[in-house]
């Protein structure tokens, strides 16, 4: 497992190396690794069963509870079969596709990493582990809808769904360290056996309400479900990925991999099923008014995973079974359209559905396809889709509590969906030709393997869906359940409640059909109240909240970053002498008893001069005056650190004043001539602020004379620095040894300050680092 | 600037200062001194000269290119932490070995001292790198 994982990063490498020859087929090439990773992951399905998992541990960070943990159960199967054996079909339809434009090496770099990204998501067992790679899979993600970076539009959709899927996931992680503290470890397997634990925790509700956030942001729920259509921005092959395998299911898998740990309580249900139920209508009726092909795809995308949240919202035996089913249905059904809509925008020029028409003629084989996977869409017998809408009606029949209501509501945007299907199917390919940019035709195999292989699945195995049910659903089912649970598919289950709502749902779905081909304007009239009802556009109110973000945070720059180094200091050394002045104040610290001891007369008077030394600098009107006596000051308090026998400090204060004086030197000719330009009001605050910070540290000097000192550590630095350390210097071997880690980063930062000051100070043409 | 008995001065008295700076960092271990003291000596030996000879405009050897000493320094560094790694311990655990030398006791050498030294030469291109800055012509 980890072995492929990394094949598909170094896939994604090699891809710039690769000599020109083999580089014209590096599609094929990765459609062959991911098709190889596709039969890895067949070939062992029999040894997945039920409750048996692979799973591989990999110390990472141990002393934070941070291993690299694999597992490949049921569900993770179902999972990396669709992220291998779809992205083996979309790679192969990117050949063609990608053809005409530049950059395709980034293109498929980004594909590659992307699907190994979502591969290392479902095969995750540690949740910190699993954030990483989802954070991963919304960041690349950005890269692929993006990739047409000319296009503002393309820009603009990548920004909003990396913000986002990038909020999302940082709200889940907030989730999981809350619930990862309650049984102390990141490990599923440590958080399935405590899950008792967990739901009986304080933090179950906030940790879930966090987590949850994270899942419906990735997954497009309602209301956050704008991002998706923004997100047809990217190229076909990327859509027809992101919508069907990938991506947005990352949140479906997470929701189905939690759900035996969190599931199960009101909370889940309710908020669950309500957010599945809201989508899945939003999706199903906006899907009607679109006029782009793309449109019509990403809303009927948000209908389905609607659907599949509810279903795992509603967490039964037979909603998980229809879940689980319906994620082949879907990712069948998507990836073939979207191939479909990216191939006749290819052959005809256009996305619009005005513009299309009586394609059947130009593209006979495509129409086949095509109409296979949307009468999959419409769940129409006998094709998968068929088996799924039974199944999850039956699901809703038996859901507990509220189900009168999401039947009403599921059947309702299953009218729709089987509408907006024959829709589709009626003005692309029958009626009369529309006027197209283009003059459309069939050539291109590689543009027909990817979407013909899915189209056919639906058939054959809505025909015989028995292995299916058997071999994969039954391991995810009681992956998701927690306990082995029979799967038995088949396509004919008898005159029952559910087979006459089917066919309700087929024939009003077919009366609405007939009522938008009929009246074209009822769809522009649709149009209109749509865009009274929802006049508050979420995206547009997404932009607000951004605009309104960065407005703020400019100002926020603008008025505590102004650019005024002595305003800075200013804060700085008001704020210290604050804090300081509280703490006198608080402990009462102003009353000490000095030890006025009689130091030697020369250090009496040493001190003498250097107050008198500061003194003359502050007032001094010659610059030179200021700054020899301000050497006087430093060189004095060397003198006195040599006193206490400190040498190793009083060299360092030697050297560092000395080059103090050199550096003035070196600039004293390059100054303007002195003058006073502050006024008087400037330098009374000055003064005021220079005098408290200036008392409230000889107070703290003061004190340090009193304070009772910890002198375990200077003992231990004295008794070991020979014995460890062989040195005799302590000061040095602190330094060096010790904490050698401090003196890192303080001679980095110390290189940091060279280059800044360089950077500052030199001309821009001569500036050579 | 451009004093006879200056530049005299500095030609040799930079030497002495600089091999003074290298005995501070050599003794550091057991006596005053050190890296980081000694690192200052030498930056300070360079610019003496530097100034005699007005030489920052000149192409001065030791003045080109000061980032190099940084990067020289930090390497070094680095360099001192991966002998431990190598000997199973903790990164930057001290590592002695005592080099026998004939008539002596051996002297031992350690990665401290290799760290100190990276310390030296980095000290001295931050204080090079400052004064050449300062002392461009604008």
């Amino acid at each position: 497992m980890v072995y492929i994982l990394l094949v598909f990063l170094s896939a994604s490498l090699l891809i710039f190396i690769l000599p020109g020859w083999l580089k014209k087929q590096k599609a094929i090439l990765l459609s062959f690794v991911q098709f190889a990773a596709f039969i890895y992951f067949l070939s062992h399905v029999s040894e997945i069963t039920s409750y048996h998992s692979k799973s591989i541990f990999i110390e990472w960070i141990p002393q934070l509870g941070l291993n690299l943990e694999f597992m490949l159960d049921g569900l993770s199967m179902v999972f990396a079969l669709l992220v291998t054996g779809i992205g083996a079909l979309v790679f192969l339809y990117a050949k063609d596709y990608m053809k005409s434009y530049a950059g395709t090496d980034k293109f498929f770099f980004y594909l590659m990493l992307f699907s190994g990204a979502m591969l290392g998501l479902v095969l995750s067992g540690n949740l910190i582990q699993l954030f990483i790679f989802w954070e991963l899979t919304s960041f690349i993600s950005f890269f692929l809808i993006s990739f047409f970076h000319e296009k503002e539009s393309a820009r603009k959709a990548a920004f909003q769904s990396l913000y986002i899927t990038g909020f999302g996931g940082l709200s889940m992680l907030a989730g999981i360290v809350l619930l990862g503290s309650v049984v102390d470890s990141y490990s599923f397997s440590d958080w399935l056996s405590n899950a008792n634990a967990i739901k009986e925790s304080n933090l179950y509700l906030p940790g879930l309400l966090l987590i949850l956030a994270g899942i419906f942001t990735k997954s497009a729920q309602f209301p956050f479900h704008f991002w998706l259509p923004g997100a047809m921005q990217a190229p076909a092959p990327v859509s027809s990925y992101l919508h069907s395998a990938t991506m947005v299911k990352a949140g479906i898998f997470l929701l189905a991999r939690l759900s035996p740990v969190l599931g199960g309580t009101p909370e889940w249900t309710y908020i669950i099923s309500l957010t599945g139920v809201l989508t899945m209508l939003t999706g199903s009726y906006f899907a009607i008014t679109q006029t782009d092909l793309k449109g019509i795809l990403a809303f009927t995308t948000i209908n389905a995973l609607g659907v599949l949240v509810l279903l795992l919202g509603i967490n039964t035996t037979e909603s998980i079974k229809a879940a689980m089913l319906f994620l082949f249905i879907h990712a069948f059904y998507k990836a073939t359209l979207f191939m479909v809509a990216g191939l006749i925008e290819k052959k005809t020029g256009t996305r619009e559905l005005r513009q299309l028409g009586g394609l059947i003629k130009y593209m006979p084989l495509t129409f086949v396809i095509a109409f296979l996977a949307l009468l999959s869409m419409a769940g129409l017998p006998p094709l998968l889709g068929f088996l799924g809408k039974e199944l999850i009606y039956e699901a809703k029949v038996q859901s507990p509590g509220i189900a009168s209501m999401i039947l009403i509501l599921g059947v309702t945007s299953n009218i729709f969906m089987v509408a907006v299907s024959l829709y589709f199917a009626r003005k692309v390919f029958l009626g009369k030709p529309g006027n197209f940019p283009k003059q459309p035709n069939e050539r291109g195999a590689a543009f027909l393997i990817g979407p013909g292989v899915l189209a056919l699945l639906s058939l054959v195995l809505g025909l015989s869906p028995g292995k299916l049910g058997s071999a994969v659903i039954k391991p995810a089912l009681s992956a998701v359940l927690g306990e082995v649970a029979e799967v038995k598919l088949k396509i004919w289950h008898g005159f029952n409640q559910v087979f006459f709502l089917s066919m309700l749902t087929i024939i009003l779905g077919f009366l609405l059909y007939v009522a938008m081909l009929k009246k074209d304007k009822l769809l522009i009239y649709w149009k209109k109240i749509n865009d009274v009802v929802f006049a508050v556009q979420l995206d547009e109110v997404f932009a607000w909240v951004m605009d309104k973000f960065v407005a703020v945070s400019k100002l926020k720059t603008k008025t505590v970053q102004h650019g005024y180094h002595r305003l800075y200091i200013l804060t700085i050394i008001v704020f210290t002498s604050l804090l300081l002045w509280f703490q006198v104040f608080v402990t009462r610290s102003w009353n000490f008893d000095i030890p006025f001891t009689l130091r030697p007369f020369y250090i009496s008077g040493l001190a003498l001069v250097i107050i008198l030394a500061s003194a003359v600098s502050a007032v001094s009107r010659s610059r030179i005056v200021t700054i020899i006596s301000m050497g006087v000051a430093g060189y004095g308090i060397s003198l006195i650190f040599l006193y206490y026998s400190a040498v190793d400090l009083a060299i360092t204060q030697i050297l560092v004043e000395t080059l103090t004086l050199v550096m003035f030197m070196a600039i004293l000719q390059k100054l303007p001539r002195f003058a006073v330009l502050s006024s008087k009001k400037t330098r009374l605050r000055d003064f005021l602020i220079a005098l408290g910070f200036g008392s409230v540290m000889t107070i703290l000097a003061l004190k340090a004379v009193n304070v009772n000192l910890n002198r375990s550590i200077s003992d231990f630095y004295l008794e070991n620095s020979y014995l460890k350390a062989f040195g005799e210097n302590v000061v040095n071997v602190i330094l060096v040894d010790f904490r050698a880690l401090d003196t890192l980063g303080e001679v980095t930062v110390l290189t940091i300050a060279a280059v800044g000051v360089y950077l500052l100070l030199s001309k821009p043409k001569s500036r050579k680092l | 600037m451009n004093s006879v008995i200056l530049q005299l001065a500095a030609k040799y008295l930079r030497w002495l200062l600089i091999s003074f700076a290298v005995l501070a960092l050599l003794r550091g271990h057991n006596n005053p001194g050190g890296g980081f003291i000694g690192g200052l000596m030498a930056g300070l030996a360079i610019v003496y000269k530097g100034f005699a000879f007005n030489a920052f405009q000149v192409k001065e050897k030791l003045l080109k290119r000061p980032e190099r000493y940084m990067g020289l320094g930090l390497f070094l560094i680095l360099l001192s932490f991966i002998p431990s790694v190598f000997a199973g311990k903790p990164l930057m655990t001290g590592i002695w070995i005592t080099v026998p030398v004939p008539f002596f006791s051996g002297i031992k050498l350690g990665t401290p001292f290799l760290f100190d030294i990276g310390v030296f030469f980095t000290v001295i291109g931050v204080t090079l790198l400052f004064v050449f800055s300062l002392t461009q012509k604008k």
